[in-house]
């Protein structure tokens, strides 16, 4: 292979990116050479077993990838911008809604979400950790060397390009003969071990570790939803790893699952894709549904309407996700009977929908409604999800479908439910829980700047897709003629992406701005919230909770609160067990990239070398037996001293 | 015998608890992995695409050994964690050796079966049943493989730490992926072997 074969050449706005890659990369190991800061980042962040930490360097990632999927979908937006523009061609039009839906769905949404999970549900719960902390580390560095592989392939090799479902045969060798597909292939496999571990960490945590007292139904609604998620996870993505190990097999050694050629099938790839894809939509929106019932119930100063209803609906939510796949592809050939049924169990995930919602709206009934700027994104939330829900509905209609099938219709459905479900509850969880992790609030003026730009600029954006849609403007269209006469409104939804981006614009100066001046002294409750994780400190210490608390009710810490029974007695402290950090997971992480590597360019000799790596890591670690250490007594006296004055 | 008469040594921390339950779910992870494996075997079953089918390569002889050495050395392996509840290391070695051994046996006998497949003319490219196939069996070796591998690595701890609360737990656990190795066996036997010699 030549050097111009490896590296992606011929064009300028590539060449620009590699200069800047190359530039940045530089730039920061200089930079971290110059403050000596290389030890810290080693000992404190690189090897950390912390939740709070892993979680944080999650919503790290999350923002990034939100930043080269944001920047994929302006792309996008300015090429349609005008009838007959050519700013990128087919094939590079092609290749950026690829990296756009995968970076968006699995690089941008689920980091985001499983960063705030990891922040917050231990200490919800009342714990010092994850069930398994090293595992948890694990799953962020796998998660991480998998998105960096899938970023690498816009530099060396070119992109994927048969679309973020990347069906067969167009995702075959035959028609797409570059090592664009093998990069999805390899790179979704390896991210997807990560969140597998992260599903199976989070169901014995949350069933093993909640503070005494703390029966199910007295479980924070976020941590209800974590569950549920983390069950559809370790559901769900066994069925991914099938798949992509199929597609790689198909890919690199020639056999035949889903080649038209010598038996192979297809269909056998949609399913399997639908059959993970369609929960895996789930899977990103429930947690997000909990972080809106935590803030919607803070805010409203009222415990949560309907509690219990809102976990079966959750539940059922669950199950019915799992049921419904077949929505995807009624147009490609099923009988009337198959469609009739798939349309009815995606029309009742209507049902406890419709529940969630009229919760909310109840919750809020004569609240003392406080319009904080995580507020805010939770009341946006509710109308624009709503019409997510009802196009869902439409869609679902198999007979109907087949006039907005693959339609930019069904591209605004998806993100009328994706970014009022997802986006907005990571921005309401971000704005909520930023004081627990750094001790001072975002901006509340900046913050709502950050919130009407996005919300105007999200409804100018995809709403006119809508109408294009009906008017049979097909998905995945790079341009179109100016007798369609859709030139007016992609040119509106064109601007309307740009105001969006000014929003996130004004998110990051808002982070920039807090560091830098935001009042350190907000106290461990700046919200005067209901539950666990504000009776500790904030920013919250590294042990959590110095004793570990007695749960009596839901909401328990609000009850604690008004009867002023939060103390802690001196008496009742004792040393607290903590793991020690470990190198293991970066480097067997960083050993499964460099496997991931080599095998999409399917030099397998090489591939067999690294694969060495993995195997001495995980020897390495089978042979650990590090109990961890414990913090003594006089310790925590002294740190839990200095945010509550002084100790009963 | 006293204390540990009501709850064995491998449930004795609350971090091993957590372990196990956390090795369950991840079974329970397995079993859908396996679930897909099967499923999409009987999808491409018949896809045979003028290649030999299942009835034309499968020799039930050498399929009832692996069979039969496969389910002795998940009897032996339940041996091995009794001669643990017992606190007899020495019952322990031997029996997972024997488990061991019998699992590499195991490995050979399936390792000459596919050889003697692609001497028939059916490799992993040849159609959709046989990249099935070869996938699903593959998968199970794969397993096999690492569950030696594995289980040799505790041995050697064992031997260097005795028959403690972490190492009771990490057999433990070795020994419930070792039966559930065996069960997805006797679902490869019934609905691949047998179901494929007669239909
Ligand atoms: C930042 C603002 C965003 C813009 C401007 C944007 C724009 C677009 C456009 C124009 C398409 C259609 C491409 C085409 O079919 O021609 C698209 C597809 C898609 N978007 Fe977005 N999007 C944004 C955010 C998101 C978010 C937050 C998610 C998910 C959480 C998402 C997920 C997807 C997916 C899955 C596809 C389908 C890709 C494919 O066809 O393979 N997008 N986006
Ligand atoms: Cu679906």
């Amino acid at each position: 292979m030549s050097l111009d074969e490896f590296f992606v050449t011929g064009d300028p706005l590539i060449l620009a990116s590699q200069i800047a890659i190359g530039l940045t990369m530089v730039g920061l190991i200089a930079l971290i050479t110059y403050l000596k800061r290389w030890k810290w980042l080693w000992n404190e962040w690189f090897t950390t077993v912390d939740h709070k930490k892993i979680g944080i360097m999650y919503i790290l990632a999350g923002v990034l990838m939100f930043f080269r999927g944001g920047v994929d979908g302006l792309l996008m937006k300015a090429q349609t911008s005008r009838p007959g523009l050519d700013l990128l061609d087919a094939q590079h039009y092609d290749e950026i809604f690829t990296t756009h839906g995968v970076i968006m769905i699995l690089f941008m949404a689920m980091p985001l979400l499983i960063g705030i999970m990891n922040v917050v549900i231990p200490l919800q719960i009342g714990a010092r950790d994850v069930a398994f902390p090293k595992l948890n580390a694990f799953s962020f560095w796998i998660f991480f060397a998998g998105a960096m592989l899938f970023n690498l392939s816009f530099v060396i090799g070119g992109s994927p390009d048969a679309g973020w479902t990347s069906y067969f045969p167009l995702a075959g060798k035959e028609f797409t003969p570059g090592v664009g597909n093998n990069y999805y292939a390899i790179s979704l496999q390896i991210a997807g071990i990560g969140t597998l571990a992260t599903g199976i960490n989070f169901v014995v945590t949350i069933i093993k570790m909640r503070a005494p007292g703390m029966s199910w139904m007295k479980l924070p609604i976020f941590v209800w939803t974590t569950f549920i998620t983390s069950i559809i996870i370790v559901a769900a993505f066994p069925i991914l790893t099938i798949a992509l190990l199929y597609m790689t097999l198909d890919r690199l050694f020639g056999t035949h699952f889903f080649t038209v050629a010598a038996g192979g099938d297809p269909m056998l790839w949609l399913n399997l894709f639908w059959l993970w894809g369609h929960p895996e939509v789930y899977i990103v929106v429930l947690p997000a549904f909990g972080m809106f019932s935590e803030v919607i119930a803070t805010f409203a100063r009222k415990n949560l309407y309907g509690y219990k209803s809102m976990v079966y609906a959750v539940a059922g939510i669950a199950f019915l996700s799992m049921l419904v796949w077949v929505h995807h592809f009624y147009t490609m050939g099923n009988s009337a009977a198959v469609n009739s049924i798939f349309s009815l169990t995606t029309m009742m995930i209507a049902i406890p929908t419709g529940v969630k919602i009229f919760n909310w709206l109840f919750t809020l009934r004569k609240g003392r409604i406080e319009f904080s700027t995580s507020m805010l994104w939770a009341l946006a939330f509710i109308p624009c999800f709503t019409i997510g829900g009802v196009t869902g509905v439409m869609l679902a209609m198999a007979a109907a479908d087949y006039q907005y099938h693959n339609t930019m219709f069904l591209v605004a459905h998806f993100h009328y439910v994706l970014i009022p479900g997802v986006v907005f509850a990571v921005f309401a969880g971000l704005y909520y829980w930023w004081p627990k992790m750094f001790g001072f609030k975002l901006n509340e003026k900046i913050g709502k700047w950050h919130f009407w730009l996005f919300v105007i600029g999200f409804n100018m954006t995809f709403m006119p897709m809508f109408f294009v849609g009906l008017d049979g403007m097909s998905r995945r269209m790079y341009t179109y003629a100016e007798s369609t006469g859709w030139g007016a409104w992609l040119g509106f939804s064109a601007v309307g992406s740009l105001v969006m981006a000014a929003g996130f614009a004004a998110l990051c100066y808002n982070i920039y701005w807090s560091f830098r001046y935001a009042s350190r002294n907000v106290g461990n409750d700046p919200w005067n919230a209901r539950s666990l994780e504000w009776a500790t400190a904030s920013p919250a210490p590294h042990y959590n909770f110095a004793v570990v608390p007695e749960v009596e009710n839901l909401d328990d810490f609000w009850y604690k609160k008004k009867k002023g029974t939060l103390g802690l007695k001196k008496s009742d402290l004792k040393p607290v067990h903590m793991p020690s950090n470990s190198w293991t997971p970066i480097v067997l992480a960083g050993a499964f990239g460099l496997v991931g590597f080599f095998l999409v360019f399917e030099w397998i000799p090489l591939a067999i070398i690294a694969a060495v790596g993995i195997v001495v890591g995980l020897v390495a670690n089978t042979f650990d037996y590090d109990d961890g250490y414990h913090i003594p007594v006089d310790e925590l006296e002294e740190e839990e001293r200095e945010w509550r004055g002084d100790l009963q | 015998m006293t204390s540990h008469t009501t709850t064995p040594l491998e449930y004795k921390t609350e971090q091993s608890q957590m372990n196990i339950l956390g090795f369950w779910v991840f079974l329970g992870a397995e079993i859908v992995l396996f679930s897909t494996l099967f499923a999409s075997y009987f999808v491409l079953e018949h896809n045979t695409a003028g290649g030999p089918a299942g009835q034309d390569i499968f020799i039930l002889k050498d399929v009832l050994i692996e069979t039969f050495i496969l389910l002795t050395s998940s009897f032996t392996s339940g041996l091995a964690i009794h001669s643990m509840r017992n606190h007899d290391k020495k019952g322990v070695l031997i029996w997972m050796i024997i488990t061991l051994l019998l699992g590499a046996g195991f490995l050979y006998m399936e390792i000459n079966e596919f050889i003697h497949y692609v001497h028939e003319g059916a490799t992993i490219q040849t159609s959709g049943f046989t990249a099935a196939f070869f996938t699903l069996l593959g998968t199970h070796g794969a397993h096999v493989t690492f569950g030696i591998i594995w289980i040799s690595l505790l041995l050697v701890q064992l031997v260097r730490r005795g028959i403690t609360e972490k190492t009771s737990s990490k057999l433990f656990i070795s020994s419930l992926y070792w039966h559930f190795l065996d069960v997805v066996w006797i679902f490869i036997f019934t609905f691949v072997y047998l179901k494929g010699m007669v239909m």
